[in-house]
């Protein structure tokens, strides 16, 4: 039996505009922006609650950014919301100059990342984005496993200071993260031990690693199940634990194989301690519509796929 | 808990003693000095429209402002705050920054220079004292100018938002995505400026990429607009007052400035060609030849 029961089929994004209305409610300094996404971002319960502090910007992103930047000098801790790929690849310049040159204490959330966006198509299925944040200097990049997670993270960022990069999704998924699980940015949770194979996971994939890890246990396969919820900065310590009670490493994302959680492990074994790793990330492509779990099974993000390249890693120790 | 509103600390005051229209052209031949030995020095750097905004950023740092230049504070609750937009002009914002107490004026030797406070293009980075946001890349500050009035609004800070931006910048289109937003938010406690001298790195602004009406598109785009001679300090004077009595009534302020890029040099006058060349050693002297050392050169 599993130790993570679903406790619920939740959005991630719902865990966003939950977490936001409670923040706004803790903290009379934290803003909201939205870019004509209101609905979508669930950032409609903050922009009633608090008409003062919501700031609608209209389809006008790269604006939205500065604006952001520009409320922080004052002390305000601004929310952008917007669909991920209008947060990162759009605006990556006024981010850059305006938000991490500058050191502005900017919270960029971006929701409807990756495959999942699902029947939309590949020009809002951003795979791309993970990789852009990561590059940028003082940018710390968070990908929560659940709606629940996602609360706690927004939440979370709050008190950090510097810009951050929240990543989050549309599908109801899995809720499996219990509110009491203390969430710590930048700390991974081992959600499972295991000695044979390590499964680093993110986002909405930590789910599938449950289910690969409960897969390999039938055939006495013991994969331990880590979520790397803070991309950046890694919590290069629990990664490097992990893989000495393993020996090798599964990393499981919503991303291109190019940038993401798997070329951020991969480069803490290169420099550190030299361990087989597998990829279940987008082979270098786009992708297309269809439904969530037709584009995870297609594009080789699914459960099947996680089991398969830990029985692959494990014929390469 | 509900966090107390930021407090605003006690409004810088306005200058009880304000500085004459020759005093000020005085600071401005110093200011010119500056520039021609800052990108002379270090080899590099932006003279021409440094030259042509002078006379404004004097205006402004000297008489305009309600600011403190020391203690420094990134927040500048109750002040006026400045935001450079088009962030190559730096040598000149440089200048005034340490003309009027910011930073120590030796420090201007570094300019360009490694391990130095003042990076070719203006930077928070660094903290360098008077700089707000990181400016270089064109297009992104009067959306940043907006944010920082926004804020002001909500911490009920009367105080005023300003910022410079060039008029080949303007075709950066987040310009006029922050143009839409700052009059559907009727964002009125800000006046930007523009530095409207024609010129850009490959000629002539009309010839390049034409702005056509450019009072008429900030007008049509919701704003108030003012027209000045932006190398005319009494002019300045004058235009900015009234800019300022504009404020606060609904709709943001614009003032475009007829600058000459250039402007106090007569060879670098009349052409695009100083946007970013450094004099050379007999080009520096024949320009601080036609500059009077009025403050003391760094």
């Amino acid at each position: 039996m599993t130790a993570y029961p679903v406790l619920d089929q939740k959005d991630t994004r719902s865990g966003f505009g939950a977490g936001l209305l409670e923040l706004g409610k803790k903290r009379a300094d934290v803003v909201a922006l939205c870019a004509d996404l209101t609905g979508s971002l669930k950032m409609d319960a903050f922009a009633e609650a608090f008409p003062d502090r919501f700031i609608q910007c209209g389809v006008a992103e790269a604006n939205m950014m500065g604006v952001a930047a520009g409320l922080t000098i004052g002390g305000k801790i601004p929310y952008t919301g917007t669909f991920a790929n209008f947060s990162t690849g759009r605006v990556y310049d006024q981010i850059r100059q305006s938000i991490a040159y500058a050191g502005k204490n900017v919270k960029i959330c971006a929701s409807h990342a990756g495959l999942t966006l699902g029947e939309d198509g590949a020009t809002h299925q951003i795979l791309e984005d993970i990789g852009l944040m990561r590059m940028l200097p003082d940018m710390a990049v968070v990908v929560p496993a659940d709606h629940n997670q996602t609360k706690q993270a927004t939440l979370a960022i709050a008190d950090h200071q510097g810009p951050v990069y929240l990543r989050f999704g549309r599908p109801k998924w899995p809720v499996f993260i219990p509110m009491d699980m203390p969430f710590e940015l930048g700390k991974a949770q081992v959600l499972v031990t295991g000695k044979d194979v390590s499964l680093f996971a993110c986002g909405h994939l930590v789910w599938k690693a449950l289910q690969a890890a409960e897969e390999l246990a039938k055939d006495g396969i013991s994969a331990e199940v880590i979520n790397v919820h803070t991309i950046k900065p890694l919590d290069v310590e629990a990664v490097l634990s992990s893989v000495a009670r393993t020996g090798c490493a599964v990393t499981c994302e919503e991303h291109n194989r190019h940038g993401g959680l798997g070329d951020a492990i991969a480069q803490t074994f290169a420099q550190q301690r030299p361990t087989p790793q597998e990829y279940v990330a987008v082979n270098d492509t786009f992708g297309e519509s269809g439904t969530p779990d037709q584009l995870l099974k297609k594009y080789g993000l699914d459960t099947p796929d996680i089991v398969a390249a830990a029985r692959r890693v494990l014929a390469r120790k | 808990m509900m966090h107390a509103q930021r407090p605003v600390d006690g409004p810088a005051p306005l200058p009880t003693e304000r500085p004459s229209d020759q005093e000020l052209e005085r600071i401005a031949s110093q200011v010119r000095r500056d520039i021609i030995r800052m990108t002379h020095g270090a080899k590099s750097g932006h003279p021409g429209g440094s030259l042509g905004c002078a006379d404004f950023l004097v205006a402004l740092y000297f008489h305009i402002l309600r600011h403190q230049p020391n203690p420094w504070d990134m927040d500048g609750s109750g002040q006026d705050i400045f935001f450079l937009s088009n962030g190559h002009i730096s040598p000149v914002w440089y200048s005034v920054l340490a003309r009027s107490g910011y930073f120590p004026v030796a420090e201007l030797a570094t300019f360009r220079r490694i391990n130095s406070r003042l990076q070719g293009h203006p930077t928070t980075h660094e903290g360098l004292p008077g700089v707000r946001m990181a400016s270089g890349s064109l297009g992104q500050g009067l959306s940043v100018a907006l944010g920082a009035a926004l804020a002001k609004r909500l911490n009920g800070d009367d105080r005023l938002v300003y910022s410079l931006h060039g008029d080949g910048e303007l075709q950066e289109g987040q310009n006029w995505e922050a143009a839409i937003f700052a009059a559907a938010r009727k964002v009125d406690n800000l006046i930007a400026t523009v530095d409207w001298n024609n010129r850009q790195i490959d000629g002539d602004v009309s010839d390049v990429m034409t702005l056509g009406d450019l009072h008429a598109k900030w007008k049509a785009f919701g704003w108030e607009v003012l027209e000045m001679n932006g190398n005319d300090l009494t002019t300045i004077l004058a235009t900015m007052t009234e800019a300022r009595q504009r404020t606060g009534k609904g709709r943001p302020v614009m003032v475009l400035m007829r600058t000459e890029m250039g402007m106090g040099v007569d060879f670098m006058m009349g052409t695009h060609e100083w946007h970013g060349v450094a004099p050379s050693d007999e080009q520096a002297q024949r320009a601080l030849a036609q500059l009077p050392e009025t403050l003391g050169d760094y």
